[in-house]
């Protein structure tokens, strides 16, 4: 089968693929990393100039720049403990023997399918609303004041729509990888004289490890992008105090028309990614063979 | 004895797993009971119980035109997903059964593609959407979401195509079957449930995407996503109406969810969990 | 008509010779199987004839016409799959039907032989199903049908019963010999059991390393093995081998004597030894031996065999029944 002809028709079958992504990849970020060294404001096109690092000096010095880091990582980090170790519990609860496990199951996969800017709506108006929401009528409840959550705590409170969000992921994954673990080997540990908590210990979770760091690098490719969850929510704000690497980006391109320093932004994006990257196309390329 | 132990410790499974799916499924159930709900029930307070009541659905047609996002949706999903279809299908099939000493290499460089931030680009892309003209249009963000989902696309595919296993093609081959016949007798109607399930998935993501929806649009080729997002502002829709609009948006591609679970896995996982 | 003559038939893969050439002459409706361990090439040897991998030298001939350049297709044969290859999407009239509707055969003829092939395979109640709803043994018996329906010159089977459980294992084995009876078309039989060999070949050609190392009858490889691998590879519970001053004693390097070329005595013989172990069967009794040299002896005795563990006993090789072997292993 593997004579010339087929080798050539392979070639040909590839190419449109191959050569639409190495567009879709250089081009792009080509033009990015030129703009990132012009002074190139779309509210003054005309005064075009070359910025040399100026645009990366600039997020370098600019605090907002800092605060931006430090909430991307509070968010990628918090959501991914509350996610994995909530995930880990509800994979392993539902893997029990359960009536109506199908259901069961399709009920916790649900919040994945609710696209981002539903998820963030139903959250601020139907559940976090300091008056109408259902917190605030659980504080009422209990006689409590309601908190006014996305003026207060606004990062936490993106912290928990993106985490119900990403907990069924984590979930499903885990309990795809908790199905695959033998039987035999948790009763063999049973008879060894194994107790639940250590069965888990030296069971469960090394053979979850695989499967967490997937969910681990995968969501936080995702979670590094969160955009339209702080667009319809907290806009950012109050102050910064909401605003990750994406949507200081996103400021400062579209809502200031600074396309150098959007660009710097993005470059540092993409180093950033690239750490996360790495690791992942480990994991996966590990697998592949 | 045992056997009574056992059902009494099942039921308390239960009760916690059911207990756990409820409130994570409360805040898409709320939304489902408050759309039915008129607009002074809806900030009325807790109430699980609605009036049933079709007006913020009708509002939301009369006052928001509801209809044409929707159509975006659909048109940039399906034509996404079937653009990405047709130029993955041959890629992934030439990469499954005519591999190279290069085909790993090629395919970990298109997951690589997959993990650009999109920020990165937004810059450089908006601007072109400006000066072509494809600001706006459907075309444009068919081609956008098409490139964003092609490697999951050609991934998927991939791994569909390598598990139809070597030794029926030979078959085939002692059976008399040419080239063609293998294609349309054997590999196609093996390989429709894997594109099958893509598909499904594909549509999913492409309905969800809601980065560069809300970026490259603003009412002609606006979907559901960038609609929704427009409701942010204080002048919005009111509740009843939100969750009216929330439910629609979200209910085609939930159900389609359900059935998608598995390929969910494969397809986010790149194959790593199985 | 299916008479098949490789003339130094080789394979390399890359710089990796597997087959460094094969000469064998296959007559028409001979049952031969290929047998040797696993990593032996015969695999690789059946797929040549096959044409599902190229030869890198020599000629196959199938009656006397040369297609070493032929396609699969277009040699006559058919074969059988180890994971049976059948077709996930189709009925098992569909498979079976497959090869007639490549080769575009006229409907009825199709229909006729496809009942045909279902009687004779005790599939007629199957034919509609998938073969994802078959058993392991049925599905089996749809890629022989498969086979079957286009008559060909000869069947190829690559280890088709390895993915059987024991039991089912021996009847489809009986099937097989059976068909090949009905049928008198030559079959090729590749395998890694001996016992598989033995049952059902008409000649039996033991590969090793890609080399044939012996062919023949499976009565002629039992009585008189060319060689220490094939006299090892050939009865079960293996030869046993001694070396020293009992090889010595018949001017040898080595001796082998069958388990069951041992008289066992509790009294007296030429080789004395320990019981390890004693397996009673009831009809034949197994006894492992630790000789007071050192070396691990398996005897056979008939019927019950009173010995258990640690007792001494004594073993004396049957007159006639000792193989010589020299230094470099070839039967003297």
């Amino acid at each position: 089968m593997a004579t010339r002809q087929t080798q050539s028709l392979a070639r040909l079958m590839r190419a449109p693929a191959i050569i639409l992504l190495l567009i879709w990849m250089l081009v792009p970020l080509g033009m990015t990393l030129y703009y990132s060294f012009l002074n190139y404001n779309l509210l003054n096109p005309t005064g075009t100039s070359w910025a040399g690092w100026f645009n990366y000096r600039y997020f370098y010095t600019d605090p907002a720049f800092f605060e931006a880091v430090g909430n991307t990582l509070v968010l990628v980090l918090g959501v991914l403990t509350i996610t994995v170790v909530l995930g880990t519990a509800i994979a392993m609860l539902i893997d029990k023997p359960i009536f109506g496990q199908g259901i069961v199951r399709i009920l916790i996969i649900s919040p994945f399918f609710v696209m981002p800017p539903v998820a963030a709506l139903i959250w601020k108006n139907m559940i976090m609303h300091p008056s109408y929401g259902v917190f605030a009528d659980l504080a009422k409840f209990f006689g409590q004041a309601p908190i006014d959550w996305f003026a207060q705590y606004p990062l936490t409170s993106i912290i928990i729509i993106v985490a119900w969000q990403w907990l069924p992921f984590a979930t499903l994954i885990l309990l795809t990888a908790l199905q695959s673990l033998d039987g035999e080997q948790m009763e063999a540990a049973e008879m060894d004289g194994a107790g639940a908590v250590s069965r888990f210990i030296h069971l469960t979770l090394p053979h979850l490890a695989r499967a967490m760091t997937v969910v681990i690098l995968i969501q936080t490719i995702f979670l590094l992008g969160i955009y339209a969850e702080i667009l319809v929510t907290t806009n950012g704000g109050p102050g910064n105090a909401s605003t990750n690497l994406t949507y200081l980006i996103y400021r400062a391109a579209r809502l200031n028309f600074d396309i150098g320093g959007a660009a710097a932004g993005g470059i540092i994006a993409v180093i950033l990614a690239n750490f996360v990257a790495i690791f992942l196309m480990r994991a996966v390329g590990r697998n592949l063979d | 004895m045992a056997r009574a132990v056992k059902t009494r410790t099942r039921i308390g499974y239960s009760i916690a797993a059911w207990t756990v799916a409820l409130i994570i499924f409360f805040p898409i159930l709320y939304t489902v009971i408050t759309s039915f709900k008129s607009e002074q029930e809806a900030i009325a307070g807790f109430d699980l119980i609605p009036s049933l009541t079709l007006e913020s659905y009708k509002a939301v047609q009369t006052q928001n035109d509801y209809f044409r996002p929707f159509v975006n949706s659909v048109i940039l999903a399906l034509g996404s997903t079937v653009l990405a279809l047709i130029v993955a299908i041959p890629a992934a099939w030439a990469m499954a059964f005519s591999p190279t000493k290069r085909t790993k290499d090629i395919l970990m460089w298109m997951l690589s593609t997959k993990m650009m931030p999109a920020v990165a680009v937004l810059v450089p892309i908006y601007l072109i959407f400006l000066r072509t003209g494809l600001m706006d249009t459907r075309t444009g963000l068919v081609i956008i979401l098409m490139l964003m989902n092609l490697p999951i696309v050609i991934w998927m595919l991939y791994t569909y195509f390598r598990e139809i296993p070597g030794e029926i093609l030979e078959a085939a081959r002692m059976d008399g079957a040419s080239l063609r016949d293998e294609i349309v007798h054997v590999l196609t109607p093996m390989a429709i449930p894997g594109i099958a399930s893509t598909m499904l998935l594909n549509v999913i993501l492409a309905w969800n995407e809601a980065f560069w929806t809300i970026q490259l649009t603003t009412t002609n080729a606006a979907p559901l996503s960038a609609f929704i997002a427009s409701f942010s502002s204080p002048q919005g829709l009111f509740w009843a109406k939100l969750s009216a609009a929330s439910t629609m948006a979200i209910a085609p591609i939930l159900i389609m969810g359900w059935f998608s679970q598995k390929q969910l896995v494969r397809g986010l996982t790149f194959g790593a969990v199985k | 008509m299916g008479s098949i003559t490789l003339r130094n038939v080789r394979k390399a893969f890359g710089d990796v010779e597997v087959i460094p050439g094969v000469d064998l002459d296959i007559q028409d409706g001979e049952f031969v199987v290929f047998v040797g361990p696993s990593g032996c090439g015969k695999s690789t040897l059946l797929r040549l004839i096959a044409g599902l991998e190229d030869v890198s030298g020599g000629q196959i001939m199938i009656d006397g016409q040369d297609v070493t350049e032929h396609a699969p297709a277009r040699r006559g044969l058919a074969m059988v799959f180890q994971s049976y290859a059948l077709y996930p999407h189709m009925s098992v009239r569909k498979n079976i039907t497959f090869p007639l509707k490549m080769a575009r055969m006229d409907q009825d003829e199709q229909t006729r032989r496809v009942e045909h092939a279902a009687k004779i395979l005790n599939l007629t109640d199957y034919l509609d199903r998938k073969p994802g709803q078959l058993s392991g043994g049925q599905r089996q018996r749809v890629a022989i049908g498969r086979a079957i329906v286009r008559e060909p010159s000869a069947f190829l089977f690559d280890e088709p019963l390895s993915n059987l459980d024991a039991a089912l294992r021996v009847g489809m084995r009986v099937e097989i010999s059976e068909l090949h009876k009905k049928l008198a078309t030559t079959m090729i039989y590749v395998t890694h059991d001996q016992v598989e060999a033995m049952t059902m070949a008409d000649k039996i050609v033991v590969l090793r390393a890609g080399r044939v190392e012996q062919v023949g009858s499976p009565l002629e490889l039992y009585r008189s093995p060319a060689n220490r691998f094939v006299a090892g590879f050939i009865g079960s519970p293996n030869m046993n081998f001694l070396e020293g001053q009992a090889a010595a004693d018949h001017g040898a390097h080595a001796i082998g004597v069958r388990p069951e070329h041992f008289r066992m005595s509790l009294t007296e013989g030429s080789f004395a030894g320990t019981v390890g172990v004693a397996e009673h069967l009831g009809s034949d009794t197994f006894l492992h031996v630790d000789l007071d040299d050192g070396t691990h002896i398996v005897a056979r005795a008939e019927g019950e065999f009173a010995a258990r563990h640690g007792d001494r006993v004594w073993l004396t090789p049957e007159e006639g029944r000792v193989y010589r072997f020299d230094a470099e292993g070839l039967a003297i």
